[in-house]
């Protein structure tokens, strides 16, 4: 069985102060195996980041299904409780957004440490794995222990993608995990998405230059 | 194209958490004379999660808080807690002593206002320790140290201890008050519009405090505030009240990045 069967997911927004209906992306079906990872091509505005937002629950698709077998049973994560989506998103699935959302008076190493700490981690473990990744992203030591809400575009996009990818998966989406990153921490990136699929974890992502992962694509899926 | 149409999309019941709810709570209401303050709001808790209740000033949010730590009678609703000795009852239901000793041994509450939860010249080791002495407890090097425990833990100085809260910064205030709710451990945390009224640095210090908390003690949390960069910050659920009653509720980050509700799409694109 596929770790996860989308079929004929579809999502509109309803703005009802313009009385109107936008359309996200309609009919999207496809399979994912453990251990792969799926590219979702298409344009700007053609749903791509939506179809991650609705499969993580933080946009609530309004019609289809998305069978997800989780360690202890399947669940159609379009219409699952919010108790079994928040569980899932502690122990299962990860989303890594394009932005950080620092929060005043945390420092760079215990935001990538949370996640971690969340999941019974002590805080010596924590803040190691957190500087471990840190480390191999690039971020320099120097400012592990200052506030990031002050950091660049790039600094902070590299604490976003630790701190969304430090603790154990079984499925992540990704979206546009390498933009504003430099040439070393993509090819960094690189190594740890090809560690994390051999190690069985699930993949889905929208990539802005998918050549930062030629070579790891296993389906390709476009959204019209 | 599909037509515009208010929906609520249903979702299907709980099926990886297998444990019931903390609490329960089925058709809550409360008038004051014409004016209908809460209608049939339900509610669950799952143990360990954080939900919130955003809304206007008015909208009701905290007459529940207030029905919740049993302060104020319900007019119409059950509500039950599934701790040790209460399993089966509506808390309603019971009679003053035995809510008085519910609300000590089981439920925490943080007030805007300190002075609602706090004797303010007294000192801040005394205020936590009459919880304990509330609850039974006698012996002064017990109560001493379990209200620097709980002083501690709220991330409150140990050498402003004998400081009444009077002549605290509204931070500590409320590092009191948190100390005071979660001296017992209880089951249920309260907070009512928690760091309200802080400096925007010290109110992400406390924030930083409660997310510890949550971590380490696993503490069911009920948290009401109007300020929703906090309750994205704290909340993994959150119901949305307008005039008394809930219009939508759902995951934090759906509910504020997807909101499905005409009057949630008002309230979340009315931020700043």
């Amino acid at each position: 069985m596929p770790l996860l069967q989308v079929e004929d997911l579809s999502k509109n927004f309803v703005i009802h102060a313009l009385g109107r209906t936008i359309p996200a992306f309609q009919g999207v079906s496809f399979t994912l195996e453990a251990g792969s990872l799926l590219l979702i091509r298409g344009p700007n505005g053609a749903g791509k980041s939506s179809l991650l937002r609705c499969l993580y629950r933080t946009y609530l698709p309004d019609g289809g299904r998305a069978i997800y077998a989780t360690a202890d049973g399947t669940i159609d994560l379009a219409s699952a409780a919010d108790v079994d989506i928040a569980l899932l998103r502690r122990t299962e699935i990860g989303h890594v957004t394009q932005f950080l959302r620092p929060r005043p008076r945390v420092t760079a190493l215990d935001l990538v440490a949370e996640p971690l700490l969340v999941a019974g981690h002590s805080l010596a473990e924590a803040r190691e794995a957190a500087a471990d990744w840190l480390g191999s992203l690039g971020l320099k030591a120097a400012i592990w222990q200052a506030y990031p809400s002050t950091f660049s575009g790039g600094e902070q996009q590299k604490i976003n993608l630790a701190r969304a990818m430090i603790a154990p998966r079984r499925l992540l989406l990704l979206d546009e995990p390498t933009a504003a990153l430099d040439p070393d921490a993509r090819a960094a990136l690189r190594s740890r998405i090809s560690t994390l699929k051999a190690a069985g974890v699930a993949m889905i992502g929208v990539f802005h230059h998918p050549e930062d992962i030629a070579g790891l694509i296993d389906v390709e899926f476009h959204v019209a | 194209m599909p037509q515009p149409q208010p929906h609520q999309r249903r979702l299907l019941p709980p099926r990886l958490v297998r444990q019931a709810p903390l609490l329960e709570l089925r058709g809550l209401s409360k008038r004051y004379g014409r004016i209908v303050a809460v209608q049939g709001v339900n509610l669950e808790l799952y143990p360990g999660e954080t939900v919130g209740i955003v809304g206007e000033s008015g909208s009701g949010k905290s007459t529940v808080l207030r029905m919740l730590n049993l302060e104020e009678a319900a007019d119409a609703g059950t509500y039950h807690l599934a701790v040790p000795g209460f399993t089966e009852q509506n808390l309603f239901a019971l009679d003053r002593f035995h809510q008085r000793q519910l609300r000590i041994q089981q439920i925490g509450i943080v007030y805007q206002q300190p002075h609602m939860g706090l004797r303010m010249q007294a000192t801040s080791g005394g205020n936590v320790a009459e919880r304990l002495i509330m609850a039974g407890e006698r012996r002064f090097a017990t109560l001493r140290r379990a209200a620097s425990d709980a002083l501690a833990s709220s991330e409150f100085p140990a050498d402003r201890i004998d400081d009444p809260p009077a002549v605290l910064s509204g931070g500590m205030q409320q590092r009191v008050q948190l100390a005071k709710a979660i001296a017992l451990r209880p089951a249920l945390l309260l907070l009512d519009e928690p760091t309200t009224g802080l400096d925007v640095s010290i109110q992400a210090l406390v924030l930083d405090t409660l997310l510890r908390l949550r971590r380490e003690r696993q503490i069911t949390t009920l948290i009401v505030s109007h300020d929703l960069g906090v309750i994205r910050t704290l909340a993994d659920r959150v119901l949305v009240m307008r005039h008394g009653a809930v219009v939508e509720c759902g995951l934090t980050d759906q509910i504020l990045d997807d909101p499905q509700h005409p009057y949630t799409q008002q309230l979340v694109s009315a931020r700043l």
